[in-house]
């Protein structure tokens, strides 16, 4: 087990070198002037140029991606220009934001969608599975920004029963002293149960947004690869033996049915943790995604180089933490070395 | 949970936790001062405290503008449609108590009580060496103060400590202007210094993230992207003590969500919405809004006279009569902004600026003009946007395209990223661009330098040169400074007349900077660089 880690993690070199490369080429092939763009309304040619000079943009590409991969041995991301501060600052304190909201929308998609899987599977078109049907169908077609818009417009400005879409925190309440980063736990670490309460508060409406998107293709898979396990012969024997139905498909066909939907959930995850821009945008959460879209609009190349590295490796670690769940889950798969 | 009870549960959870002891020790305070602080919403926030940082963006002019001094200020007026502004022609004290002005320079006496934010006094060393900076560090800032014939460090001198002088190098009735304008602010020097290296003599990485002035607020803490949170600063002698003691500026990217924000009672002030959001709000009649046309601002069509068959006079009367103004005004902008077009005549009666141009929708009259100019069959071209604008321009574009098809002319639509706009505008490749343009300074002579001048530079997107027209700019510019107004306004009215009748740029309206805020919210003022100033606000 623990060879086969590190032999997955000497594989992953090459392909975090490729990501530094093609990022660093990608950002300057796009069109746009950084210089330009941030030397203001009046600037005129020599103030832009003066910019370019102090931005390092007037050397040779080869020997600014050289500075840029000396930089990133010692862990300097890069100043972001649009927010004025540095690339690992800015990816330390936003990328915990955006995880916790899109750990908080999977955990909703999840208890959600995978009971509705499974009925929908075990009560094949009966009504349930229709609900099914239809609710993956909205959750597929409806776009994020329009539910949530819709929720904000509905829950906080119609019924007032959410707080202000105002970002993590109301703005009268302090964010709870930096532990991990995830204002939920970091709240609870310091016994403090209001910020708790209303860092929930914040967290419920886009959560809930997110995991409406992210809930059809996990019912979907679910009840899929039900059907599939449930028409099997074990299962057929199994209810021939006479065990009562909740073990037969909790113990035995669910069990047997989770391959496919850990795969689909690692799939969803990093999709989401890069995907949920809109929802950011919507609800003023200061995350990840938001800041990448920012950037690459502004033509803020530290920022993009950052993000894209960052997502890279968090794919790769996500990967092999579901390879390695895999192996608990069903030891016919379990890895050989 | 309602509002009212979240501020009741989250002081009494602060109070709990001042009897805890744990370090949290403005919690307190925040849930007890609802009624001084002020809640500001804005699409961005600031990327950088310091306006002579590089690429420092339009939030940060506002930080920059509320917690440093500059040496003069500008008065207020009451306007006619009611609402206050900013009056370009008083000048007032700030960090100078006096000033003397003779040809050769300008002397200022410094008042002697004014403290920067760590207590050290205000001296006039610290005048200088900020002055230094902002001519020395380039961009922006280096620009702006040359706008004011304000050009190189030997132009400043620090007589003792109270008194400053600034010598002239060539007459310029914008030299003062130019001083109070937000560029030339004071920095508490030997911090700056304190805090500079080598590779940054000036100190801008420190400036960037830290306030290092004497301003009437102080920045306790940003979050970039998301929150500055503002104290009042309680020594602040340059003027009357704000009303506000604290300022929360949360950055809410939604247009959606801030008009929500603040129609809900949620948030004080919502800063720089949209047309439509504007005309809904005050029809809705919940808050208070206000709107001040954008003082030396115009949206117009650019037409590059470098491209045929733009370069002929004819073509560009052609377009200025085809363009459906009214209907810009009323889907584009429901209403909300001040038509330049439809005025009695091109041939100009007044100085007063921006003004409207003859011109209105009359497509027979292109027809006629395009035939006269050997385009009867019409010709294509593209129309290009800055998509950073795409909320006004993008409307406008497809209103526009809609009525050139009448006569014949086929356009194509380019949208250009904000990122590349800029860059496409130094180019002057594209032959049709619809563009805004507003200068700080409000005076006509000043807009024109800028976008009619041969000097060409990078806001003449029409690459119009026209030496008669240079010597009415150059002219008006040396009448302006020997204060001979009969000569200046003859220059102004014959310049305006002969960029209306050649119509490189077609002028559409002026845009009004719109704002809606709560009832109980007082003494908002514009401003010429179109952002809050927090020192007037009150909040009852």
């Amino acid at each position: 087990m623990l060879r086969n880690v590190v032999r997955r993690l000497a594989v992953i070199i090459p392909t975090l070198i490729g990501v530094v490369i093609v990022t660093f080429l990608l950002t300057r092939v796009l069109p746009g002037d950084p210089a330009a763009y941030f030397a203001g309304p009046t600037a005129d040619a020599a103030s832009i140029e003066q910019i370019r000079h102090n931005l390092g943009l007037d050397r040779p590409l080869p020997e600014q991606f050289i500075s840029y991969v000396k930089a990133l041995a010692t862990g300097d991301l890069g100043n972001s220009l649009s927010t004025g501060q540095p690339v690992i600052n800015e990816i330390r304190s936003r990328l915990p934001a955006s995880a916790e909201l899109t750990l908080f929308g999977l955990f909703f998609a999840i208890i959600i969608a995978v009971p509705l899987g499974i009925l929908a599977a075990v009560y094949q078109d009966s009504p349930i599975d229709h609900f099914c049907r239809v609710v993956t169908t909205a959750g597929v077609s409806l776009p994020v920004f329009f539910t949530g818009l819709f929720f904000v417009y509905i829950f906080y400005y119609v019924l007032g029963w959410a707080p202000a879409p105002l970002g993590r925190l109301d703005v009268f309440f302090i964010a709870p002293p930096n532990i991990t980063g995830f204002y939920l736990i970091d709240s609870l670490l310091a016994g403090d149960l209001e910020t708790f309460q209303a860092a929930l508060a914040q967290l419920v409406l886009p959560a809930l947004t997110l995991g409406l998107f992210a809930l059809a293709p996990i019912a979907r898979i679910t009840r899929a690869s039900m059907l599939s396990v449930l028409s099997s012969e074990f299962i057929r024997t199994a209810r021939a033996s006479g065990l009562e139905p909740g073990k037969v498909i909790i113990g035995y066909a669910f069990r047997n049915a989770m391959l496919p939907v850990v795969t689909t959930l690692g799939m969803v995850f990093s999709f989401l943790l890069g995907a949920n821009v809109l929802v950011e945008k919507v609800f003023a959460w200061p995350g990840i995604g938001s800041f990448a879209v920012e950037a690459l609009i502004q033509s803020d190349y530290a920022p993009v180089q950052g993000f894209v590295l960052t997502m890279a490796i968090l794919y790769v670690a996500l990967n092999l933490a579901i390879d390695l769940v895999y192996g608990l889950i069903d030891p016919r798969v379990r890895m050989e070395g | 949970m309602n509002r009212r009870e979240f501020l009741k549960s989250s002081s009494a959870a602060a109070a709990a936790i001042g009897l805890s002891g744990l370090p949290l020790p403005w919690s307190a305070a925040y849930a007890a001062s609802r009624s001084d602080t002020l809640l500001l919403i804005s699409e961005n926030g600031p990327n950088n405290l310091d306006i002579q940082g590089v690429g420092t963006n339009r939030p940060g002019y506002e930080a920059s503008w509320n917690c440093y001094d500059r040496l003069i200020g500008y008065g207020t007026k009451t306007l006619e449609g009611g609402g206050v502004s900013y009056d370009k022609d008083k000048i007032i004290p700030e960090l100078a108590e006096s000033w003397e002005v003779t040809p050769e320079a300008i002397t200022f006496t410094l008042r002697k009580d004014a403290k920067f934010h760590d207590g050290t006094p205000v001296t006039a060393k610290d005048v200088k060496w900020s002055f230094d900076r902002s001519v020395t560090v380039g961009g922006f800032p280096t620009t702006q103060m040359a706008a004011g014939s304000l050009l190189k460090p030997e132009q400043f001198e620090a007589v003792d400590d109270y008194t400053f002088k600034v010598m002239i190098v060539r007459p310029d009735a914008l030299t003062i202007p130019d001083l109070a304008v937000i560029v030339p602010c004071v920095f508490n020097s030997e911090l700056v210094k304190k805090n500079a290296t080598t590779d940054d003599p000036w100190g801008l990485e420190y400036t960037k993230n830290n306030i290092a002035g004497s301003g009437a607020f102080k920045v306790e803490k940003w979050t970039p992207g998301t929150e500055v949170l503002y104290v009042r600063n309680d020594d602040w002698k340059c003027g009357p003590l704000p009303a506000l003691q604290r300022v929360i500026w949360r950055t809410i990217p939604s247009a959606g969500n801030r008009r929500a924000l603040v129609e809900r009672g949620d948030a004080d002030v919502s800063f720089d919405l949209p047309a439509k959001d504007f005309a809904e709000l005050k029809k809705g009649g919940k808050v208070t809004v206000a709107s001040t046309p954008i003082s030396n601002g115009m949206w117009c069509i650019e037409l590059n006279v470098t491209k045929p068959p733009f370069d002929n006079v004819k073509v560009r009367q052609a377009i200025a009569y085809a363009v459906p103004y009214q209907q810009i005004m009323d889907a584009v902008m429901f209403g909300e902004a001040k038509p330049l077009f439809g005025g009695p005549s091109n041939m100009v009666e007044t100085t007063a600026w921006p003004q409207p141009t003859a011109y209105a929708t009359d497509i027979d009259k292109a027809k006629a003009l395009l035939a006269e100019a050997g385009y009867a069959d019409g010709f294509e071209t593209t129309i290009s946007f800055d998509l950073g604008q795409g909320i006004t321009s993008e409307p406008l574009a497809i209103l526009v395209q809609e009525s050139l098809a009448k006569i014949g002319i086929k356009t194509t639509i380019d949208k250009v990223p904000g990122a590349n706009w800029r860059g496409e505008m130094a180019k002057k490749s594209m032959p049709f661009m619809i563009n805004f343009f507003s200068g700080w300074l409000d005076y006509p002579e000043y807009f024109f330098f800028w976008c009619y001048h041969g000097q060409n530079a990078v806001f003449n997107t029409m690459s119009y040169q026209n030496p008669e027209m240079d010597k009415l700019i150059d002219g008006a510019r040396a009448a302006a400074a020997a204060k001979d107004t009969a000569a200046y306004d003859e220059d102004i009215k014959k310049m305006i007349s002969l960029a209306w009748d050649e119509v490189p740029r077609i002028p559409l309206f002026q845009p009004y900077l719109n704002v809606a805020m709560q009832k109980n919210i007082d003494g908002y003022v514009y401003w010429f660089h179109r952002q809050l100033d927090y020192r007037s606000l009150s909040k009852s």
